[in-house]
């Protein structure tokens, strides 16, 4: 039998409870339920979320192992609260297949530490031209329902119309990578003042917004659902809140980069702030801000991308885009939205677990706090303040642009269906 | 000893001397080319050269009075802040064959006057080099020597020589003072 | 100074300053003797990651006359084939002595990255970054306007000043040049008026809306609005023109008939302007062989012009003791 109680957490931030947790079910939300030889994890001071779900994330296997590797990648999955992520098609082989997704989705299930759901291609080899098997990843152990070319854009309007209405096949969902490829050719940085200065070639706003916005016409125009990866513009936001407000089933993410960081950054030719879509400006940063807390942004997703040293530690033109994510996502977004008064923890809970989660029809996640649910918790320390070290982390990379910016909290504790994927040394406690 | 040990009038007959002296020895002014090494070497180079016209009209002292910066040939450029590179001037004939005289307002270790001869080395070929300075304060670091000196100050290393010239201080003066601490802060010559 | 890495950080008095210490090495540059033994012992780098025989020789040669070591290195690659890793060759670099290392790097950044990195300690001077900076081409160009609109033609004149009153015209590919990256600010910081002729594709984001400078469209219309004392013609790249169908403008014809400097806009210019160009020309493109072979062009006064103000550059940031990084 596996028990372990959390005592006195506040769930959600809202209600002070206990979490009894038994064979990996939530049995009660009272101590005096739990089990004589159950873990007694003492949960005052933290607060109580359902598992974190991130539903964009790179683990890089199989193919770019020396950056990552579904292993590595769990344990910092686990590290940062999450107890499930949606891995990217972009590996080597491409996801495209249901062999492929079977492969990433069985080795996630060996580890352990996190759910693993494969990410489908929309398109064979990522290559723009001909559907994947998209039916057979469905199908497949690894019942893939979200499907995406990230890295890359679905960019011929014909093949994403096809895509859009394929996937209603099986209520599955296209996430599109927004970014219209002839006005971003050789693309550094965001277009704008900084760019010009800097003499990087922009990467303008109107290549997301437009995409966006061709996008959410066709899945109303076919009745489909579309979800748009990492928005970050402002025009992109506004978009999306006319689309809802004709009633196009259209839902929108942000990562934690764009809460916090600008174009601003780029000067000094770091290649840890190079990104794609690019950091952008103040405006940018406030717009998808109060898209999160409004709800028109439903959700917070990492873009979890690991790098190599040599692809970083170089001059920009020659550098990887990306930055790692999964560990500081949880405290950034304290940082921009909860203590500002933005997002309660209970809309936390809402844009990093229950709704990814039902994008991705993630079964068992994102489930309420109650009894009777699976017992998928993440605990949060909101007075934990710690400094970012780019290399301490489980993650076998070390990109992260954060290193040295102070976070007020980070997740104590992390149980996948009651078993700690995460536990801080603090709250190895005694038995009850 | 501390406080001004040479007043106007004394700079004023020490340079008439030494004009008489340049002339005396180098039997005329045929061929003569006064170069004061920036900053105060230069105008009491151009006063020798008018004096000298004074006395030997067919002296062109305009022409024959010039600058001789030295910055670039310095072996203590690593010691200190970047230098600022200053004018060199020459007449328009050149300095080859000419008997330069090298002006300067203080002489003290000869290291300026050995950039100096490198930097006339460079210049042209000319026929003999003679050195003039106003005030020599011994403690020579170089086998160098003045041909013609304005006053001889033994002085001791903590002590600092100041000249100072009507053209860039406003006044003619020299003066000694205790130096401040132990670094050299841009004493005039060397 | 520690590092050249661009003009938009120099000061109105660092400027001045290396603009009259040029002037001082383009006097030795008239002697018999145009060796000086300045920089005995002191071994400079060229670093070139991009083609460029007349930069690196214009390096070479005002290295060599301030009596330094260079050591040419030419390193492979672009942004489409990284080749030798600028960090690698920085820490090659490093063990061998390099007191300055001065660099052309395709990436925008790169000689910013590689004075800011550990990986060597030594000065950097910029020659060119992608379409950022290139420093010394911006400061041999306006020590070429100072000496001849300020100075009547000699440099004994115009020690001291900066370029007040001057109106300075920069015609052609802004967006795509290092050349106008670095001299737009610098000829601001040393008080002309900056005046940018480019058709819209061909500008920065943000450039036309700048009230700090004029910018214009065609250059009949720069030419009738402003008395332009010195006008400098950017070199144009056919391929970017019109290449792949991302072409920044339709043909090299209509470029020439829009922005080109022919004879008859050259007539138009004041009786005391001069026409500037870094090189290589297109003769009949973006100059014609009237103007660029007119007794007002500096074009070939800017080569030699280059050596002395690379000197300068070479002697203030090599020169003086170690400053503390």
């Amino acid at each position: 039998m596996s028990a372990f109680v959390i005592e006195n957490a506040s769930l959600y931030g809202d209600t002070t409870a206990d979490l009894v947790m038994v064979d990996g079910e939530i049995a009660s939300l009272s101590r005096a339920d739990a089990p004589a030889e159950a873990t007694v994890i003492d949960g005052s001071g933290l607060v109580a979320l359902p598992g974190l779900v991130d539903l964009h994330t790179h683990l890089r296997e199989p193919g770019r192992e020396d950056a990552e590797t579904i292993e590595s990648g769990s344990r910092s999955a686990a590290k940062g609260g999450f107890v499930a992520v949606h891995a990217m098609a972009n590996t080597t082989p491409t996801a495209d297949t249901a062999g492929v997704v079977e492969q990433v989705w069985s080795r996630g299930r060996e580890i352990g530490l996190v759910d693993v759901f494969p990410v489908g291609a929309v398109t064979v080899g990522l290559g723009g031209t001909q559907l994947s098997e998209m039916g057979a990843m469905a199908n497949s152990r690894a019942q893939v329902r979200v499907f995406s070319d990230d890295g890359k854009c679905v960019h011929d309007p014909l093949l994403m119309r096809r895509a859009l209405e394929y996937v209603k096949t099986f209520g599955g969902v296209v996430a599109q990578h927004s970014q219209d490829p002839r006005l971003t050719e050789g693309s550094q940085m965001n277009e704008g003042l900084v760019s010009s200065e800097l003499g990087l070639a922009g990467w303008p706003s109107v290549a997301e917004e437009s995409i966006i916005a061709r996008d959410v016409l066709l899945a109303g125009h076919v009745g489909s659902r579309l979800h748009v990866c990492h928005l970050s513009t402002a025009g992109s936001v506004e978009i999306i809140r006319w689309a809802k407000a004709k009633g196009i089933d259209v839902t929108a993410e942000v990562m934690p980069h764009h809460l916090l960081l600008t174009d601003d950054s780029v000067r000094g030719y770091d290649p840890r702030f190079k990104v794609n879509p690019p950091l952008r400006t103040q405006e940018d940063v406030d717009a998808v801000r109060a898209g999160l807390a409004d709800g028109t942004i439903d959700i917070v997703a990492t873009d979890h991308a690991p790098h190599p040293d040599e692809d970083k530690d170089c001059e920009w033109g020659a550098a990887a885009m990306g930055m790692i994510g999964l560990e500081t996502a949880l405290g950034i977004v304290q940082k921009t939205m909860v203590d500002s008064g933005a997002l309660s923890w209970r809309d936390v809970a809402r844009v990093m677990s229950e709704t990814p989660a039902r994008i991705g029809l993630d079964h068992g996640h994102g489930r309420p706090l109650a009894v009777g649910e699976p017992a998928n918790v993440t605990l949060v320390d909101p007075n934990a303040a710690w400094t970012v070290e780019p290399s301490h982390t489980a993650s076998r990379s070390n990109n992260s642009p954060f290193g040295g910016i102070e976070l007020p909290g980070r997740a104590a504790a992390t149980f996948l269906r009651g078993v700690p994927t995460h536990l801080i040394p603090a709250l190895e406690g005694a038995s009850a | 000893m501390s406080g001004t040990v040479l007043g106007a009038p004394d700079i004023a007959r020490a340079l008439t001397r030494i004009a008489h002296e340049i002339l005396e020895r180098n039997e005329g002014h045929e061929s003569l080319v006064l170069l004061g090494i920036p900053t105060r070497g230069v105008p009491l180079a151009a006063r020798l050269a008018k004096r000298i016209a004074e006395v030997e009209p067919g002296f062109d002292a305009a022409a024959n009075a010039g600058a001789l910066d030295i910055t670039m040939y310095r072996d203590d450029l690593r010691l200190q802040p970047t230098r600022t590179i200053g004018e060199t001037t020459l007449p328009p004939a050149g300095i080859d064959d000419a008997t330069v005289v090298l002006v300067d307002d203080v002489f003290h270790t000869g290291r300026t006057i050995r950039a100096a001869l490198d930097a006339i080395k460079d210049l042209g070929r000319p026929r003999a080099v003679q050195l003039a300075v106003l005030v020599d304060r011994g403690h020579r670091e170089l086998p160098i020597r003045a041909d013609f000196v304005g006053k001889n100050l033994p002085t001791s290393k903590s002590e600092r020589v100041d000249v100072h010239l009507e053209e860039t201080d406003g006044v003619d003066e020299v003066l000694i003072s205790r130096r401040a601490a132990d670094t050299a802060t841009g004493e005039a010559g060397e | 100074m520690k590092h050249l890495l661009g003009t938009d950080t120099l000061s109105r008095e660092d400027a001045v300053l290396i603009l009259d210490t040029a002037a001082q090495m383009a006097a030795t540059q008239e002697r018999e003797m145009r060796k000086l033994p300045t920089l005995r012992g002191r071994t400079v780098v060229n670093l070139f990651f991009e083609d460029s025989t007349r930069t690196r020789i214009s390096f070479e040669a005002a290295a060599k006359r301030l009596s330094a070591d260079v050591i040419n290195f030419s390193a492979k690659g672009s942004s489409l084939s990284k080749g030798e890793s600028l960090k690698d060759t920085a820490l090659t670099l490093q063990a061998m002595g390099a007191d300055a290392v001065v660099v052309r790097h395709w990436a925008s950044g790169a000689a910013q990255r590689l004075a800011e990195s550990d990986w060597m300690a030594g000065h950097v001077l910029n020659a060119g970054d992608g379409t950022h900076q290139h420093p010394t081409q911006a400061l041999l160009d306006a020590f070429t306007i100072r000496r001849h609109l300020v100075g009547g033609g000699t440099d004994a004149e115009a020690t001291g000043k900066a370029l007040e009153g001057l109106t300075v015209a920069i015609v052609g590919d802004i967006l795509h040049s290092r050349v106008a990256g670095s001299n737009i600010p610098l000829l601001k910081t040393l008080g002309a008026n900056v005046v940018v002729v480019a058709p819209p594709t061909l500008l920065p984001y943000g450039m036309a809306a700048r009230t700090d400078i004029a910018v214009h469209y065609t250059l009949d219309e720069a030419i009738e609005a402003h008395d332009i004392d010195a006008i400098m013609m950017l070199r144009v790249q056919r391929e970017r023109m019109t290449g792949g169908g991302s072409g920044f403008f339709p043909s090299p014809e209509e470029y020439t008939r829009l922005f080109g400097l022919d004879a008859e806009r050259f007539a138009r210019l004041a009786d005391h302007a001069i026409v500037l160009h870094p090189g290589p020309m297109n003769r009949g493109l973006e100059i014609s062989a009237e103007a660029a072979d007119h007794p007002r062009s500096v074009i070939v006064e800017q080569v030699s012009n280059g050596v002395a103000v690379r000197m300068a550059a070479l002697y203030l940031l090599l020169a003086g003791e170690e400053a503390s990084a």
